[in-house]
């Protein structure tokens, strides 16, 4: 039989094939190797032969194939991500960016938080449950190989029109899975993003965000060091679950036979990795651990290189002694298998007796699998065979990079041209609004959210629906009582802006964030970003991404904040139709009494109702134009990030003082909306006047640095005076109280019909 | 004197097991930790089963907790007299166990629920709400996907007749329990289990928007001095 027919074995019966060692390869050189099915391009085969000087094994192909995907390599991003570094800020917050398991940012009294946003897109989409709920274990298992314990997650979906049939099918079983995993796991999901547009049918979007805490002298890194040091695998037996997942399923476009591939998602055990978690904390509390690697996208192959690569750059292992959950994986399906809720730990010989009680303590099986090598080679046997010697680095880091050819979409000048300005605008803005409201980007997510356990561990000061969530870390570990901080995180992303201008759009996506952070009363601190794009392939694509990215990184600069790592995901996209391009931006901050966070929305009556930020007359991309014309045309909001960092600087400074007694930002739905919700969140209405000029476009233009904010009267004075200070328009509109929402000369609303407009609308639609 | 001793419980995937010693300590009590395999109660004086995943609940909720080492020297002391709360899982263990009647199905909505929910206080006669009045309507979080109140006709009536249902939902019934169901006790009234969660709502900065649930530790506190 062919080696294809071996590399890919047939449902049913399993022939097993001669085992393919190193011996062999030198032996039949002229064998023919199925690279192209593993997602391999000629070139890069062709380079594995060069590195090697032989062909690859079976097993070193896997490893090379999976190493080298879009997915584990960045080999289509790389280049637009260096920016990142080579732009970021002088930050003395960043202790560890770019290039490890996740950021880590310093919060203050010895403590750091490190957090990361990661896409679980194509999986979601094939089977919604366990695609979903494999994404939230995935990045928890990155912040917990921080050394950190996770401590909250959120999430940002996209999914197809509301009432799309298939949008019924992934959206309860996306949420349920999210709701299954996070909630048996006891992390709170404190906040995220549900959004709905037809351009995300067929390729939903499931970004996870998972954040952690850990005392700053206590992070553990992905790294090999110590020859003599044993190679520990533990956690889930290793089974046949998502072999090839990261090539074949996050590295190829979806086309009709999707359905075909559902064995190559995950299934998720989410009491093993609460257990996991438990675990490893006590192994780092134990000091037994030299270096930690969770197994993601290409498992133990990914794991092994990368460990090996960034030690003392060798590893013997026996791949044999790797414990399965079904005894007949050949060496490559273990290899590329992608079992959930698995870590590889580096002990010294000295602590494995200790390493071993912990675990087995908390009934996880722990096997060493292998020990570091000074070699610079990586060599794994199959019962005493040699069937991979490689060096490491070159499948970890020395992945293809490609310099793909971009250029501006053929019909972007055409959509640019295309102002909003000509859409007839609304008579009775009474009824806009209620339309807005009830539409489903803007309606009530709770449909969504009240699936998810908020309050788990106790420490959950705010959570969704407030702009950002916030935890107190006094009481999340031992040892933290001291401190009074806590931090703040939110995560945003506007596919039409970055639609219309990819540069703006990833700049917006941050400059929300960003304000979602700072009216909580949080100084901004650091960046996550997932970037969703289309093929790379396609040069219109490509121009997108690396718009997005350069408008990124200038804007990180510009706000002091910067990017301390991420994830990219491509090919979210259904024949050649792309999704619109959906930088999805995560921000950290750190408040510094958590017990002075700002609530969002109208808390008492009679206080002052403040807009910060000027209003210019922006529609391109505005929730209006997509809810009420259906339309997408013209220019996003302008970015002006200069106005975002002052208003963050008022917003903070204000909550510090104890001037504020709601805050809350102005995006989606512009005004009119940031006051229906600011209503919405204790029951409270209030009277307000506009300003001069047009009251539609007051209401419904979704300029950007702004916020709405409520100051107790007696404070009005020492606030007017910080806003002036730091040159932030401040335009006091009224005052809140009764029982409505009123805009003096234009409508007035009754806060139970806002309720019932915008609850009823997800319920509706998905039971 | 000392301060009195709540033991909380922990079993392979519990989760809630922070929040009930934070709530412990917050009303003056120790807050003594017991693993599920530990043979013995460490002398408490009182034992809290918090809320998770216990095992998984791979085979059915608290299915599995009910034979740890733990449960063979609990549910002896607790028919013998021994104050124990149980809140979600925990309460759903107490009904696996036998210790309280009837047993706890998949919500009605078929979805994990999570809120503030208003609760009525239907039975002070218990070491764990003689700090609340009869009637008194509070709001506790519930966050569970299995938390249907049911019991055949003969347990319910029997239930209500001697005054065994010590919470209701009031505001709407989240779950589709039985006559509105909340909480319960056994006869003794020293055994008490309730889904909703006194643990996370104790704290004006964290949690539900409520401080009620610091009634339950006020109460079993001043009954444990008071022995």
């Amino acid at each position: 039989m062919s080696e294809h027919d071996r590399q890919a074995p047939a449902d049913g019966a399993r022939t097993h094939a001669p085992l393919d060692t190193v011996r062999r390869a030198h032996d039949t050189p002229g064998e023919r190797q199925p690279y192209a099915e593993l997602g391999m391009k000629t070139d890069e085969y062709e380079r594995v032969r060069a590195i090697l000087g032989r062909r690859p094994t079976g097993s070193e192909l896997a490893i090379y194939s999976v190493m080298w995907s879009e997915h584990c390599s960045y080999k289509s991003s790389k280049v637009h991500l260096r920016q990142f570094g080579t732009k970021a800020p002088a930050s003395d917050a960043l202790l560890v960016g770019m290039g490890e398991n996740a950021g880590v940012v310093d919060v203050g009294d010895g403590w750091a938080a490190t957090f990361k946003i990661e896409s679980h897109n194509h999986p979601s989409y094939v089977e919604p449950h366990q695609g979903a709920a494999t994404g939230v274990g995935g990045i928890v298992r990155d912040i917990m190989s921080m050394g950190a314990r996770p401590v909250a997650v959120m999430d940002a979906l996209r999914f197809g029109a509301a009432d799309a049939p298939d949008t019924r099918r992934v959206l309860p079983g996306v949420v349920e899975g999210i709701s299954h995993y996070g909630n048996c796991l006891g992390l709170p999901n404190i906040g995220g993003e549900v959004v709905f547009d037809p351009c995300y049918i067929g390729n939903p979007l499931v970004n996870a965000l998972c954040v952690g805490l850990l005392r700053k002298d206590q992070i553990k890194l992905a790294t090999a060091p110590g020859p003599g040091n044993k190679v520990v695998l533990f956690g889930a037996l290793t089974g046949p679950d998502g072999i090839g997942g990261a090539s074949v399923l996050a590295s190829a476009t979806f086309e009709d036979e999707s359905h075909a591939k559902r064995p190559s998602v995950q299934v998720g055990d989410p009491f093993m990795e609460k257990l996991l978690i438990e675990c490893c904390l006590e192994l780092y509390q134990a000091d037994v651990v030299v270096g930690i690697q969770d197994l993601g996208a290409a498992g133990v192959s990914c794991a092994t290189t990368e460990l090996a690569a960034k030690g003392t750059g060798g590893m013997n292992v026996r791949l044999d002694l790797v414990p399965l959950r079904d005894p007949s994986l050949r060496p490559e399906e273990i290899l590329m298998s992608e079992s959930q809720e698995r870590m590889m730990a580096v002990v010294a010989p000295d602590d494995i007796d200790a390493f071993m009680a912990i675990c087995s303590r908390w009934d996880i099986p722990a096997t060493v699998i292998g020990e570091v090598t000074d070699g610079g080679r990586l060599v794994m046997t199959w019962h005493g065979e040699t069937i991979v010697d490689i060096p490491p680095g070159t499948a970890a880091d020395e992945g293809p990079v490609y310099e793909r050819p971009f250029h501006e979409p053929a019909g972007q000048a055409a959509l640019n041209a295309d102002d909003p300005a000509r859409l007839p605008r609304p008579a009775d803005l009474r009824a806009a609004l209620l339309e807005l409201l009830g539409s489903p980007n803007v309606a009530s997510k709770e449909w969504v959210t009240s699936q998810y356990d908020r309050y788990v561990r106790g420490n959950t000061v705010l959570a969704q629906p407030a702009d950002a969530g916030v935890l107190r870390i006094g009481e999340i570990m031992p040892g933290a009582e001291e401190t009074t901080r806590g931090i703040a995180l939110a995560t945003d992303g506007n596919g039409r802006y970055a639609r219309l201008d990819p540069y703006a759009g990833a700049q917006l996506a941050l400059a929300e964030a960003y304000r979602n952070v700072a009216v909580t009363g949080a100084k901004p601190l650091a960046v996550t970003n997932c970037l969703n794009f289309g093929s790379p392939e396609d040069p219109e694509v490509m121009w997108q991404f690396a718009e997005a990215t350069r408008g990124l990184a200038d804007a990180c600069k510009i706000l002091g904040v910067p990017v301390t790592g991420g994830n990219v995901s491509f090919y979210n996209q259904t024949g050649s139709t792309p999704i619109h391009p959906t930088p999805v931006v995560g921000v950290l901050g750190v408040i510094d009494d958590v017990a002075g966070r700002v609530r969002s929305g109208f808390s008492g009556v009679g206080d002052q109702v403040v807009l910060l930020g000027e209003t210019a007359e922006e529609f391109g991309g505005s929730e209006w134009a997509h809810v009420a014309h259906g339309h997408l045309g013209g220019l996003p909001p302008r970015a002006n990030l200069e106005a975002e960092r002052d208003l963050a600087l008022v917003l903070t400074e204000a909550a510090s003082q104890g001037l504020l007694t709601g805050s809350h930002d102005l995006s989606d739905g512009g005004l009119a909306v940031a006051l229906a919700e600011a209503c919405l969140a204790q029951g409270v209405g209030c009277t307000v006047s506009l300003p001069d000029g047009d009251a539609f476009v007051n209401l419904f233009s979704e300029s950007s640095a702004r916020a709405l904010v409520t100051v107790a009267p007696e404070s009005f004075e020492a606030f007017a005076a910080l806003c002036a200070a730091h040159e932030v328009p401040c335009r006091r509109l009224g005052v809140t109280g009764g029982a409505a929402l009123a805009v003096e000369d234009v409508l007035e609303i009754p806060v139970a019909e806002l309720r019932e407009t915008h609850t009823a609308t997800l319920p509706g639609i998905f039971g | 004197m000392s301060a009195a001793r709540v033991g909380v419980v922990t079993f392979p995937g519990t989760l809630d097991d922070q929040d009930a010693a934070r709530a412990v300590r917050h009303a003056g009590g120790e807050a003594v930790p017991l693993w599920h395999a530990d043979p013995d109660l460490k002398g408490v004086d009182a034992v809290f089963l918090p809320g998770g995943f216990s095992y998984g609940d791979y085979l059915r909720c608290g299915a599995i907790s009910r034979f740890a080492p733990l449960m063979e020297e609990l549910i002896p002391a607790a028919r013998a007299g021994l104050p124990v709360l149980g809140t979600c899982n925990g309460f759903q263990i107490l009904c696996e166990a036998h210790l309280l009647p009837g047993a706890l199905m998949r919500n009605a909505g078929l979805h994990y629920v999570c809120r503030d929910q208003g609760i009525r206080v239907e039975n002070t006669a218990t070491p764990w709400t003689s700090d609340f009045t009869e009637g008194q309507e509070i709001v506790l979080p519930i966050k569970h996907g299995e938390g249907r109140y049911v019991a055949d006709e003969e347990t319910l009536s029997a239930l209500e007749a001697r005054g065994g249902v010590v919470f209701r939902y009031i505001g709407g019934n989240p779950n589709g329990s039985l006559n509105d169901i909340a909480g319960i006790r056994n006869e003794a009234g020293n055994i008490v289990g309730l889904m909703p969660h006194p643990e996370h709502a104790i704290e004006d900065l964290t949690g539900a928007p409520s401080t009620d649930g610091r009634g339950f530790f006020s109460s079993i506190l001043k009954k444990l001095v008071n022995l």
